[in-house]
C-alpha cells in the first residue's frame, strides 16, 4: 500500500481526552443500582484440606446478603476450563473449581465468597468465616516437584508432571557429537507478576426477566470470556454480553477466563441482582496468573570459528497448581518453536515439563515464551563468545540467517517471513559507538571502574496465526480477526474491531487506517471495541496481534467498502465502474476529474436507494474476517551499557540503546511508546523483580512494598531507533510492536552486567542481579584467587 | 456511627454523613461518583489516587474521609477550567505520557503539586518526585517529557503574565 496521510503520522491518541480528564469508564467505574459488593476469601495455607468451613457468623453481620462455599456452586459452575491443550503431550488438566470444594492447592485459592452492600461491610464478613484447615505438604519448586517422594498435588496427575512435549529439528546428537566446543549452561528465568496499574476486576447483572447477562470485566479478549463463561454457566453465547472497553493494562494477565468473574456471575444470576469483584492488589498478587518461571538446562554445539551448530533445551515450567487458560501453550510452542532466533542453527532438541506445584497458576506475561527463549539464547551467545575468546558481536553476526534468504524455515519448522538483521545489528553499534565503547572500558578496568556492554539480537513470532496453526498446536480458538466498517449515510465511519486495545492506542491506529483507505477525514472515523454486543465475534489483543491480524481485517473491509461505493458511483455517473478513479474520499471519472462524487455523496446515494445499479443492495457496510497465512517476525538489537560499583554491586544504567524492526509503522509516537514499557518490563526482571516464595508456599512478594515494580528513577532513557523491513504477509506491511522490548531487553541488561564482570571472571549469574547478589559473586570470586 | 463531614471538591461544597473508616478515595469515588481517581493498590504505594488536598498531593486512600472534613479538594476532573485543559493533561496528550491512562490521573496530580513547588525541575527532580507513582505502561520516559512540556508552557505564561 502507498504510505499516505495517515499512514506512519505520530497522530495524537484519541482515547486520550477521556483518560487526561478522569473520565474514562474502567470496570470498577461502572456503577449500577442495586449493587452488591463481593469478596472472595482466599486460603492463606499453599496446600491443605478443608475440614470444616463455618459461614454462620458471617451470615448474621450487618448488610450480608448471603455466603458460598465450593459446595453451593459446583452445581452452577462447571470448572474453570483450560484451553490450550498441546497434543501427544500426555497432557493432564486437573480440576479446578471456582471455589475449592475440598482441597486448597495455593495461597489465594478460593474458599468462599461474600456478597453484602457494601464493600467494607463484606470484607468484614469474610474475616468472620471460620475454615478450619489439616495442612498438607507443599512444593513450589517444579524440580523438586517431579522427584519421588515429592508432595503430590493430585492422585491422577504422577510426579506432578501435567505434560511432557518434544520438539525436535536435525540432529541434536550428532552436532554434539562434532561440535568443537559444548557449552552448557543451566539457566534460571525467574517467576514474575504482571501487576498491571488496574487490578482485575468484574460487574455482572443477570437480569431474571430477559435470561440475559451484561458482564463488564478487565478482559484482553471479550468475546473468549463470553464463549467460556457460556461453557461454564450453562447461559447461552446470545444471551450474554462482555463489555471491556477501558482496561488498565493487562501484559497478559487479563487474557485468561478466571473464577472471581465465574463467581460473580453465579451469584448475580442466584440473587437477581447486580454484583462487582474488585481484587485489591494484595490478591492481584496471589489471584491473578504469574509469568515466566523456566529452568532451563542448555546445551549449545559450536565449531572453533564460532559457527553455532546445535541446541539442546530441557525445560521445567512451573505451572502453578492449576492450568489457567492457556498456560500449557506458553511453556512449549510459543518458547520451543523460537529457539533458533535470528540464528540458522540446523540442529535443534526442546524437551518441556509442565509441572504442577502449590503456587499461583502462571500463564502468559508480555511476550509469553518468547522472552524464555531469547534468554536462552542471547545468555548463550555470550557464553559462546567467551568461550572461544571471541567478540559476542561476532558470533551473532556470523550465525544470522542472512537477508537473501527470506523467506527462510528454521528447524523448528517456523518460516520468518523478512528480516535484515545485520542492519539493525550495524545500526545499534553506530549509536552507541562500539569500538570506542571497548577502548574506554579497557581505560576504565585499568582503573578498577567496572563497565559492561551487553547485547541482545532478537528475533519475534507476532500476529499469531494462521488458524490452521493453532489448531496444529492444540489451542482451542481461531487466530484470526474481524472487522465491520459501517459508513453511516453523512459519510461518517463506525468501525467494530474484534481486537481489544488496552494501552496500545488502537482507537487512534485504526483510524489512521480507515481514514487513508477511505480518504475520510480521520475525525470522521470511530473506532468500536471491547463490547460483545456491539463488535463482530473477534480474538482480542495478545500477542502483538491487534495491528498486524486485526488492522489487516479492517482494511479488507474498508477496500470492500470502497469498491462498492465505486459501483454505486459509476451509476450515478453514467459510466462503467472500470472507469471510475477512487482517490483521497472522491470517485471521479478517468480522465475527466470535474465528473465526481465524494465519498459521502456516494454514501447517502446508498442508503437513500432511490437509485442503484442492478444487482447492489441498499446500504454501505461490509465485514472481512482475516486469517493471516503467516506471522510475522520482527526483530532488531538492543545493547546496554553499565557500571557496577565493585563495593556495593550497584548497577548504574549509562546507555539503553533499542534498534528495532517492526516493519512499517502507523504511528511512530505510539510504537515508541510501546518500547519504552517493554524495556522498562523486561530490564526490571533483570535487575529487580522477582516472586519469593518460601518453603511452605508462601509469597513472600506478595505487595507493591515487597515486589520491586520500577519507578521513575529505576529506569534509564532509552534511546530508540528503527530500521524498516516491511513484511509481505499482510497489506499494511508491518510486523507488530507490542512485545519487543521486553523480549529483547532482559538478556541485554544481564548480558552488559556479566560483561562487567569479566575482571573477576564471572561468566554467568541468574536474575534478578541485585546489589546483594552481585556484590556476593564478587567476593567468591575473589576467594579463590 | 455516622459522622458529618463538609468538604469542598473541584470547587464545590458537599455536606455528607459518613462512617467514621471510610477512605476518601472511597468518599470521592463512590459517595461523589468521581471515579477519575483510581484505586490501585492497598499499601500507599500506587499513587493511582493522588489528589490535592489544601493545595498539597495527598494519597486519597490513605486519609479517612473524616481527615477531609472543612478540606479543599481537587481531582483530576477539577483540573480543566473553562474547558480549556490544565497544561499537564495537555502536556501528556502532547507527549504520549499515557497508555493505558490508569496511573495518569495519579500521574498529573502529584505532577502538579511538584511543579507548584518547583516549576523549573530537572529530569533527576522530575523522576524523583514521581517516585511514589508507579506505571506499568510507559517505562516513564514520555511522562518526564510530559511534565517538561507543562513545566516549559507554565513558565511561559507566568512569564507573559509577569511581564504585562
Ligand atoms: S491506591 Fe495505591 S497509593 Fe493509593
Ligand atoms: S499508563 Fe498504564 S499504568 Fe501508566
Amino acid at each position: 500500500m502507498a504510505v499516505t496521510k495517515m499512514f506512519g503520522a505520530s497522530v495524537k491518541r484519541r482515547e486520550d481526552p477521556r483518560m487526561i480528564t478522569g473520565r474514562a469508564n474502567y470496570t470498577d467505574d461502572v456503577r449500577l443500582p442495586g449493587t452488591l459488593s463481593l469478596v472472595i476469601l482466599r486460603s492463606p495455607y499453599a496446600h491443605a484440606r478443608i475440614k470444616s468451613i463455618n459461614v454462620e457468623k458471617a451470615r448474621q453481620m450487618p448488610g450480608v446478603v448471603a455466603v458460598y462455599t465450593g459446595k453451593d456452586l459446583v452445581d452452577s459452575l462447571a470448572p474453570v476450563p483450560c484451553a490450550w491443550l498441546p497434543p501427544n503431550s500426555d497432557l493432564k488438566v486437573p480440576e479446578y473449581r471456582a471455589l475449592a470444594v475440598d482441597t486448597v492447592r495455593y495461597v489465594g485459592d478460593g474458599v468462599a465468597a461474600v456478597v453484602a452492600e457494601n464493600r467494607y461491610q463484606a470484607q468484614d464478613a469474610a474475616a468472620a468465616i471460620e475454615v478450619e484447615y489439616e495442612m498438607l505438604p507443599a512444593v513450589v519448586d517444579q524440580e523438586k516437584a517431579t522427584q519421588d517422594g515429592a508432595p503430590q498435588l493430585y492422585a491422577d496427575v504422577p510426579n506432578n508432571t501435567a505434560f511432557v512435549w518434544r520438539l525436535a529439528g536435525g540432529d541434536i546428537d550428532a552436532a554434539l557429537r562434532d561440535a568443537d566446543v559444548v557449552v552448557s549452561q543451566r539457566l534460571i528465568n525467574h517467576r514474575l507478576i504482571p501487576t498491571a496499574m488496574e487490578p482485575r476486576a468484574a460487574v455482572a447483572h443477570y437480569n431474571p426477566g430477559s435470561g440475559e447477562l451484561t458482564l463488564w470485566c478487565t478482559s484482553q479478549n471479550p468475546h473468549i470470556h463470553r464463549l467460556l463463561m457460556s461453557a461454564v454457566t450453562g447461559i447461552p453465547e446470545t444471551k450474554i454480553r462482555v463489555i471491556a472497553t477501558d482496561v488498565g493494562g493487562g501484559f497478559g494477565s487479563k487474557i485468561p477466563f478466571y473464577a472471581g468473574e465465574m463467581i460473580a456471575v453465579a451469584i448475580s444470576k442466584d440473587l437477581g441482582r447486580p454484583v462487582k469483584w474488585v481484587e485489591d492488589r494484595r490478591e492481584n498478587f496471589v489471584a491473578t496468573t504469574h509469568g515466566r518461571d523456566h529452568i532451563d538446562y542448555v546445551d549449545v554445539a559450536a565449531k572453533q570459528d564460532g559457527t553455532i551448530t546445535g541446541i539442546r533445551v530441557k525445560a521445567y515450567a512451573n505451572m502453578g497448581a492449576y492450568l489457567s487458560t492457556a498456560a500449557p501453550g506458553v511453556p512449549t510452542w510459543l518458547f520451543g518453536l523460537m529457539l533458533s532466533g535470528p540464528y540458522k542453527i540446523p540442529n535443534i532438541s526442546v524437551e518441556v515439563h509442565g509441572v504442577l506445584t502449590n503456587t499461583t497458576p502462571t500463564d502468559a506475561y508480555r511476550g509469553a515464551g518468547r522472552p524464555e527463549a531469547t534468554y536462552v539464547l542471547e545468555r548463550m551467545m555470550d557464553l559462546v563468545a567467551d568461550r572461544l575468546g571471541m567478540d559476542p558481536v561476532e558470533v551473532r553476526r556470523k550465525n544470522f540467517i542472512p537477508k537473501e534468504e527470506f523467506p527462510y524455515t528454521v528447524a523448528t519448522t517456523l518460516q520468518y517471513d523478512s528480516g535484515d538483521y545485520e542492519a539493525a545489528l550495524n545500526r545499534a553499534l553506530e549509536i552507541v559507538g562500539y569500538e570506542q565503547f571497548r577502548k574506554e572500558q579497557e581505560a576504565a578496568r585499568a582503573q578498577g571502574r567496572l563497565l559492561g556492554i551487553g547485547f541482545s539480537t532478537y528475533v519475534e513470532v507476532c500476529g499469531l496465526a494462521p488458524s490452521q496453526a493453532a489448531g496444529a498446536m492444540g489451542f482451542q480458538g481461531g487466530l484470526w480477526e474481524s472487522a465491520t466498517v459501517r459508513v453511516h449515510p453523512s459519510g461518517k465511519v463506525s468501525v467494530f474491531t474484534g481486537s481489544n486495545p488496552h494501552g496500545q492506542g488502537e482507537e487512534t491506529t485504526f483510524a489512521q487506517l480507515v481514514a487513508d483507505e477511505l480518504g475520510v477525514p480521520l475525525d470522521d472515523v470511530e473506532i468500536v471495541h471491547g463490547d460483545t454486543g456491539r463488535i463482530p465475534f473477534g480474538m482480542g489483543t495478545y500477542g502483538s496481534r491487534s495491528t498486524a491480524v486485526g488492522g489487516s481485517a479492517l482494511i479488507y473491509a474498508a477496500r470492500k467498502v470502497r469498491d462498492k461505493g465505486a459501483k454505486i458511483a459509476a451509476h450515478l455517473l453514467e459510466v462503467s465502474p472500470d472507469d471510475i478513479v477512487f482517490d483521497q474520499g472522491r470517485y471521479y471519472v478517468k480522465g475527466a476529474p470535474d465528473r465526481v462524487k465524494t465519498f459521502q455523496e456516494v454514501a447517502g446515494a446508498a442508503y437513500l436507494a432511490w437509485n442503484m445499479p442492478e444487482g447492489v443492495t441498499p446500504g454501505l457496510e461490509e465485514t472481512h474476517f482475516f486469517d493471516p497465512i503467516n506471522n510475522t517476525y520482527p526483530f532488531g538489537t538492543h545493547v546496554c551499557v553499565v557500571e557496577v560499583d565493585p563495593a556495593t554491586g550497584k548497577v548504574q544504567f549509562l546507555r539503553y540503546v533499542a534498534v528495532d524492526d517492526v516493519g512499517n509503522v502507523i504511528n511512530p509516537m505510539i510504537v515508541d511508546g510501546q518500547v519504552h514499557g517493554g524495556i522498562a518490563q523486561g530490564l526490571a526482571q533483570a535487575v529487580y523483580e522477582t516472586a519469593v516464595y518460601d518453603e511452605n508456599g508462601q509469597l513472600l512478594s506478595g505487595s507493591l512494598m515487597d515486589y520491586a515494580l520500577p519507578t521513575a528513577s529505576m529506569v534509564p532513557t532509552y534511546e530508540v531507533d528503527r530500521t524498516v523491513t516491511p513484511t509481505p504477509v499482510n497489506p499494511m506491511g508491518l510486523k507488530g510492536a507490542g512485545e519487543t522490548g521486553t523480549i529483547a531487553s532482559t538478556p541485554a541488561v544481564v548480558n552488559a552486567i556479566i560483561d562487567a564482570l569479566k575482571p573477576y571472571g564471572i561468566t554467568h549469574l541468574d536474575m534478578p542481579l541485585t546489589p546483594q547478589r552481585i556484590w556476593q559473586a564478587i567476593q567468591e570470586s575473589q576467594k579463590g584467587s | 456511627m455516622k459522622q458529618q463531614i463538609t468538604v469542598t471538591v473541584n470547587g464545590v461544597q458537599y455536606t455528607s454523613e459518613v462512617e467514621p473508616r471510610l477512605l476518601l478515595v472511597h468518599y470521592l469515588r463512590d459517595v461523589l461518583n468521581l471515579t477519575g481517581t483510581h484505586v490501585g493498590c492497598d499499601t500507599s504505594q500506587c499513587g493511582a489516587c493522588t489528589v490535592i488536598m489544601n493545595g498539597s498531593a495527598v494519597k486519597s486512600c490513605t486519609v479517612l474521609a473524616v481527615q477531609a472534613d472543612g478540606a479543599e479538594i481537587t481531582t483530576i476532573e477539577g483540573l480543566a477550567k473553562d474547558g480549556q485543559l490544565h497544561p499537564l493533561q495537555e502536556g501528556f496528550w502532547e507527549m504520549h505520557g499515557l497508555q493505558c491512562g490508569f496511573c495518569t490521573p495519579g500521574m498529573i496530580m502529584t505532577a502538579y503539586d511538584l511543579l507548584q513547588k518547583n516549576p523549573n525541575p530537572t529530569e533527576e527532580e522530575i523522576r524523583h518526585g514521581l517516585e511514589g507513582n508507579l506505571c506499568r505502561c510507559t517505562g516513564y520516559q514520555n511522562i518526564v517529557r510530559s511534565i517538561q512540556y507543562a513545566a516549559d508552557k507554565m513558565r511561559g505564561a507566568a512569564a507573559a503574565a509577569g511581564g504585562e
